[in-house]
């Protein structure tokens, strides 16, 4: 085999790779994928639930990879497999809690605001796949309460005309989707959520905002950057 | 049930109002959800007027 002949600097390649390259980092360069420093409006308690919801979901599924492993008989059976368990149900109990205050704290600040449409849209995709992702796993525990749940919620989804789609009662189905397929699409929907925030900056305070709309007029806080994430990096 | 602290073994109790018909846990969950919410809001972040004091006087931080 001989040498590939090297590309001449002054020719662009064509190259779906470098293509693809191009693309990713004009939309996300490496300082904005991986800031220094967040604005310091940022230092809010109400700012820390979107980092909560991620740090749970962490917890979630390295919980899950651990229950999956073991099998049903070890988390039903034995003490560590109960306290894995547990740790898989209460991380879940945790992600909801602060996912709904995070949504609570976003609606309120409209954090749609400046371009940002995608990342609420985002937001509320993954609360939307992430219930049924966790409702699929009260009927994957393989014991009377998965039994009992799955032959109501049936009804319920019936009623609605989804069953035709799904069956609840088939556990094959529901673990798979439980395990592979909606969390699948969460930490995908979640990426993208993270990589929009990123790529937009976190929302500033509304006071901030006029400030901005100020600067870009030409007003007298005409000091401040327009589109780099505003109030000064911390 | 042993291994429950609270004696589970029993319909829940439900707080009704009008259409409203809840689960005293959800009811307490999403009680929680508000406090922590509000406590969010109200409470000083650790460190936030240091970082703007660096900030205002243009120093690092």
């Amino acid at each position: 085999m001989s040498a590939a002949p090297a590309t001449p600097p002054s020719t662009p390649s064509k190259s779906w790779t470098v293509k693809v390259r191009e693309k990713g980092v004009e939309a996300l360069p490496p300082e904005r994928l991986l800031p220094d420093g967040q604005p310091t409006y940022v230092a809010s308690w109400i700012y820390v639930f979107g980092v909560a919801s991620i740090a749970s979901l962490i917890v979630i599924i390295g919980s899950g990879c651990v229950i999956a492993l073991k099998g049903p008989a070890w988390w039903h059976e034995t003490g560590v497999g109960h306290f894995f368990n547990s740790i898989h149900m209460w991380s879940v109990e945790l992600f909801f809690f602060v996912m709904v205050v995070h949504l609570w704290g976003k609606y309120w600040m409209a954090a749609w605001r400046g371009g940002r449409g995608r990342v609420w849209v985002t937001g509320a995709i993954v609360f939307l796949v992430a219930v049924p992702c966790a409702l699929t796993g009260y009927v994957s525990q393989q014991n009377f309460d998965a039994q009992w749940i799955s032959t109501q919620a049936k009804d319920a989804m019936n009623s609605v005309g989804v069953g035709a789609f799904f069956n609840l009662t088939n556990f094959g189905q529901m673990y798979s989707y439980h395990i592979l397929l909606l969390p699948i699409a969460v930490v995908l929907l979640v990426s993208v959520h993270v990589l929009l925030v990123r790529r937009n900056g976190v929302v500033p305070p509304f006071e901030l905002e006029e400030k901005l709309a100020a600067a870009r007029a030409g007003g007298p806080d005409a000091d401040a950057s327009p589109k780099a994430p505003a109030g000064g990096q911390s | 049930m042993l291994g429950a602290v609270f004696n589970l073994n029993h319909p829940a109790h439900t707080v009704d109002w009008h259409f409203i018909h809840l689960s005293v846990a959800n009811v307490v969950v999403i009680g929680l959800m508000f406090i922590a919410f509000f406590l969010a809001i109200l409470l000083p972040f650790p460190g936030r007027s240091g970082r703007e004091a660096a900030r205002r006087g243009g120093g690092p931080s």
